[in-house]
């Protein structure tokens, strides 16, 4: 089956069908990531730009190796190096880097929807790589596979995002992605911390996280920032580890078989407690690890987009 | 004005809509040397004077007022790059609008005298249309000392606000309504409490939450309406409240009229037109504040409108240019442009059965005058004409690349609309025409 999109952009774009097809994609990737020669053929030729406008280290080095082991040629260009200091514009930075005729570009943008907009005005593909409060695909996509790799499914799971949802894209993506897989997901936040109307894209709002734990088959722990104790959002930090950090005695009441994710980075003793980070039930370095996999999934997806059109077209004259 | 030739026009079989005589009635109109000489059926001009005139047979066509917009930018002096008093008022005129009343956030700010005189002498020689400045309540719009209102007052200005900008402080705005009422300014607010705002860029519900897009709640612009009408009351200055966009404000309007508080409201077409769902794309045509709302705002505002609560429809024409607009959302200016795309969006409004031809009048022509306190909105003989034509049926697509206006941040641009401005006459001589002789 030929992926037929241009761009990825967000999970509220993809079918479920296209969800299954980059997972699928990705299972059969990843094995090439434990080969003592981590390195196929297949997007040789090709060209990937990264543009973080963005600090990110760990979402910027995945994408990197991910391209570098399909043999992509990969370009980086971060906040500091990039010439939007300059005043030139993003849309202007992405037009000279368009005539240098790349094939994809991979972007993390601190404004909501700054991706998509761009995705209108230029034939190379986009990856979205984060984009605001708005979505993170590739972090949804990789703790759906690390979901289906622990739990072997995502259909009839209840999976509770305990954090800052308001400000995070990976709650916005993953709760768009985990309901079209048919998981049922709990969003649990001080009601400082969640959005309005949350509800209406289909997440069960609550705001007592020692209620929802005893029912959730996965917990995905979000970080806090700092910031949030000066906008008025919470008391202290101190706080928000008594009330809502998930330790081990907050995780006596879960399920035995009930695992813990993290997107990263972990702040340390302020939502998750080091012994649950580092314990049984957390699978964060394999959602890290499987990050790789995932993107190399896109990205090879992506990459296929010329010959797929091409091959469409040779289908239609004959 | 840059047009000196008074016009000598007959229009035959118009439907006349005069909301200063609250009538609707089809008719003949004589304009003599740029006044309006006789109404009535069937006139009978003899040879002689029929050969003076251009006779105009409408068939049914519309002829109200010449509108008047009480809330526009013209961005002149500062941002000519924008839009200057020029092309603002060509774009009025081609909108139907006889009159504008211009927002003070230039640069400079239209805090003095001789701002204001700088833009009605601007207005006087290129404009091609009535020009009312509107002038600032505070200061540079720092919201800290009142700017000379009666100087203000003196040089032309018919208003005073700091739009673009609330008066956040509560005693500034208590002050600027009682001294006001010294030269019968009305102050107009720009309701938004900044603090609940926030930084916000669209309306705070569903899809801003779905966009990861910080939201504007509607008690930021309820409060500060609330405020106003509280302060209103206590010092009996005359408030009146641009852009309502949310129910709450509806509500709080139609209680304090009720209760005898003097008030005023204005809503714009964008307010009973889209919704928040606009922003799915991302598109920053759509960012404006206040920010579109949810579909019950639009029809609490369309309620508000049939019952009188809110008095006029203005545009709050707002042109930007591609380097504010062509952006990241969160980066983007606020604001639409207006002054082309109103007419048709008002007959919406009447075909939609809200408003009766002779409210969509009044709302566009004898009210905002009337708050102002200016002689416009009448089409009673004697009087200079300032008159609108409207072909309430034609449909078409809305373009804002044929637009007068320099700036094209119309959220409306290929819309399939019904209803178009066919004569402009303003001060008697002709401002805009589709017509062919």
């Amino acid at each position: 089956m030929p992926f037929k999109r241009k761009d990825l952009l967000g999970l509220r774009d993809l079918a479920a069908d296209e969800i299954e097809h980059i997972l699928e994609t990705a299972f059969s990737l990843k094995e090439i990531n434990t080969r003592s020669i981590k390195k196929v053929p297949t997007l040789r030729g090709k060209t990937i730009v990264h543009l973080f406008y963005e600090p990110s280290t760990r979402t910027r080095t995945s994408f990197d190796i991910a391209a570098k082991r399909l043999s992509a040629d990969t370009y980086s260009i971060t906040g500091s190096t990039s010439s939007m200091v300059k005043g030139e514009t993003f849309l202007d930075t992405l037009k000279n880097l368009e005539a240098m005729h790349p094939d994809i570009f991979i972007i993390r943008h601190s404004a909501s929807g700054a991706p998509h907009r761009l995705a209108t005005r230029t034939p190379v593909s986009i990856v979205n790589a984060g984009d605001g409060m708005h979505e993170h695909p590739s972090q949804a996509l990789l703790d759906m596979m690390t979901i289906i790799e622990k739990k072997g499914r995502l259909d009839g799971l209840t999976v509770l995002i305990v954090g800052d949802i308001a400000h995070s894209r990976v709650a916005r993506s993953n709760l768009l992605g985990l309901k079209k897989m048919g998981a049922h997901v709990v969003a649990c936040a001080p009601p400082t911390l969640m959005p309005v109307d949350l509800d209406l894209m289909g997440a069960e709002v609550c705001s007592k996280v020692d209620d929802a734990i005893p029912h959730a088959d996965v917990i995905m722990v979000l970080r806090l920032q700092k910031e949030r104790q000066q906008q008025m959002l919470l008391p202290s930090m101190r706080e928000y580890s008594v009330c809502y950090g998930i330790n081990r005695s907050r995780l006596e009441r879960a399920r035995r078989d009930a695992i813990i994710m993290h997107p990263g980075p972990i702040n340390r003793g302020v939502e998750i407690s080091p012994d649950v980070a580092d314990g049984p039930q957390s699978v964060i370095l394999d959602q890290v690890s499987n990050g790789v996999a995932v993107r190399m999934a896109v990205l090879y997806l992506l990459g296929q987009r010329d010959a797929s059109r091409a091959l469409a077209q040779r289908e239609e004259s004959a | 004005m840059k047009f000196r030739e008074p016009v000598n026009v007959l229009l035959r079989n118009a439907r006349v809509l005069d909301p200063s005589l609250e009538r609707d009635f089809f008719s003949d109109l004589l304009i003599l040397e740029g006044r309006i000489r006789e109404i009535g059926p069937e006139l009978n001009l003899g040879a002689d004077l029929l050969s003076q005139v251009q006779s105009l047979d409408l068939q049914g066509k519309w002829v109200l007022p010449g509108l008047f917009d009480m809330h526009v930018h013209l961005r002149e002096p500062g941002e000519e790059y924008k839009e200057t008093i020029e092309s603002g008022t060509r774009a009025a005129a081609a909108g139907g609008f006889a009159a504008v009343a211009c927002m003070p956030n230039t640069k400079p700010v239209n805090d003095s005298a001789a701002v204001t005189t700088y833009i009605l002498q601007r207005a006087r020689e290129q404009g091609s249309c009535f020009v009312f400045p509107v002038g600032a309540i505070s200061r540079g719009l720092l919201g800290q000392d009142l700017a000379e209102l009666g100087e203000l007052r003196e040089a032309g200005a018919v208003a005073v606000t700091d739009d673009g900008r609330p008066v956040m402080n509560s005693l500034l705005m208590r002050r600027a309504l009682e001294y006001a009422s010294a030269f019968d300014l009305p102050v107009i607010s720009h309701a938004e409490d900044l603090h609940l705002a926030h930084d916000g860029v669209m309306n705070e519900g569903p899809v801003s939450t779905m966009l990861g897009l910080r939201g504007i709640p509607r008690a930021a612009e309820e409060i500060m309406v609330a405020r106003d009408l509280l302060l209103a009351e206590m010092t009996h200055g005359q408030i009146h409240i641009a852009h309502v966009s949310t129910a709450g404000s509806v509500r709080l309007i139609r209680e304090a009229k009720a209760r005898g508080i003097h008030v005023t409201a204005e809503t714009a077409p964008h307010y009973f037109t889209l919704t928040d769902e606009a922003l799915m794309t991302f598109d920053t045509v759509f960012k404006v504040n206040p920010p579109l709302r949810r579909p019950e705002d639009v029809g609490a505002i369309k309620e508000g409108l049939a019952d009188g609560t809110i008095d006029a429809i203005a545009t709050d024409h707002a042109p930007h240019s591609v380097l504010e607009k062509d952006t990241e959302l969160d980066l983007a200016a606020n604001g639409m442009i207006g002054l082309e795309s109103a007419v048709p969006l008002v007959l919406g409004l009447v075909r939609e059965g809200v408003l009766t031809p002779l409210q969509a009048a009044a709302k566009m022509s004898l009210n905002p005058a009337r708050i102002l306190g200016l002689p416009f909105g009448t089409l009673n003989p004697g009087t200079v004409a300032h008159l609108t034509v409207i072909d309430p049926e034609l449909r078409y697509i809305l373009d804002c690349n044929a637009f007068q206006s320099k700036s094209r941040n119309c959220p409306f641009h290929g819309r399939q609309v019904q209803g178009q401005v066919l004569l402009t006459i303003v001060d008697g001589c002709m401002a805009f025409t589709r017509m062919s002789p």
